[in-house]
């Protein structure tokens, strides 16, 4: 594989589909990623299965919780990924075939619900206050139709495992 | 906790934990990830999602993911605060902070216990556990403030 295909944008964007596509439970209510440059902002189309009460209605809470968790390790992962694909070599072919540094482990999060989600689309992005050898500490913000209007934030404590370079030398 | 509560909060679980439960199916996204309540009473709530291929969060160890166990616990702990022996409207999630104590493992159902320990006027303080098959061995804990709207509240 050439240089050039390592960074071309459409197999970055495949890349990343992979690994987001990767996990069932993403698959299952519905998260998707948009990609500029190495920013990703995460889309939660709204559907019927993801509502908690039925009445208002409103998004479930748990949901909310899991899209942000998501957003934070995808966000993690694909910064592994993106150092990868830029060194280049055997790894950054591994990654465009879909194999991918093993996971980041949630340790400890913490959300604040500000706003109750409507039944439409959510949108999140993360940002990775500190990126330890072994813990990296992420915030992240989902808000709906405005941005500057979230509906809820996280913060947590990821541990992450060690990365293909280390673990190959 | 004072043994009596430890007692009550034991008593829950009596007889419960094997029974079936109801799937929550008032809730959309409950009932999608198969989420049961087996019993909440007086402030205090038992549920459970039994282990699903659709709900794994990690492919190389088939690891439900932690958005499952977000969804269990913070349910958990509404319930719990709905089940309160003061009559309520209405609960929302105002934050929630949960510890991954461990992977769930594989193919075994997720237990969730929470507890309302504290009613104010507006808010309600509850924790929960999530667990295999001991709560002392738990899998992940939460704690949360929970906004409510009393039923003689004005609107």
């Amino acid at each position: 594989m050439s240089v050039e295909d390592l960074r071309s944008e459409a197999k970055r964007d495949e890349a990343l589909a992979a690994l987001s596509g990767a996990v069932p439970y993403n698959q299952l209510i519905g998260v998707r990623f948009d990609r500029l440059g190495d920013e990703l902002t995460a889309r939660l189309p709204f559907q019927n299965t993801l509502v908690g009460n039925p009445f208002l209605p409103a998004i479930h809470g748990g949901v909310t919780g899991a899209f942000l968790e998501i957003t934070a390790i995808t966000q993690l992962a694909w910064d592994r990924a993106w150092a990868i694909l830029e060194r280049g070599g055997d790894d950054a072919e591994a990654v465009l075939r879909g194999q991918f540094p093993p996971i980041p482990k949630t340790i400890d999060i913490t959300i604040d619900y500000l706003r109750s989600g409507r039944p439409r689309d959510t949108f999140a992005r993360a940002r990775v206050q500190k990126a330890g050898r072994r813990v990296a500490h992420v915030h992240v913000e989902a808000w709906q139709d405005a941005r500057d209007r979230p509906i809820a934030n996280l913060r947590g404590n990821f541990l992450m495992p060690p990365s293909v370079a280390a673990a190959t030398g | 906790m004072s043994d009596d509560a430890d007692l009550r909060a034991i008593n829950v679980l009596d007889g419960d934990e094997a029974g079936p439960g109801e799937l929550m199916s008032g809730l959309p996204h409950s009932r999608e990830i198969g989420m049961r309540l087996h019993r909440s009473v007086d402030g205090r709530a038992l549920l459970s999602v039994p282990y699903d291929r659709r709900l794994i969060g990690d492919p190389e160890t088939g690891v439900l993911h932690g958005g499952v166990i977000t969804a269990l616990l913070d349910t958990a702990c509404g319930s719990a605060v709905m089940s309160h022996p003061i009559p309520l409207k209405a609960v929302a999630t105002l934050d929630l902070r949960i510890d991954y104590m461990r992977p769930a493992s594989v193919e075994q159902t997720v237990f969730a216990r929470a507890e309302c320990y504290r009613l104010t006027r507006s808010i309600a303080f509850a924790r929960a556990v999530a667990f295999h098959d001991e709560p002392d061995d738990p899998i992940a804990s939460a704690a949360g403030a929970f906004m409510i709207e009393r039923r003689e509240d004005k609107p």
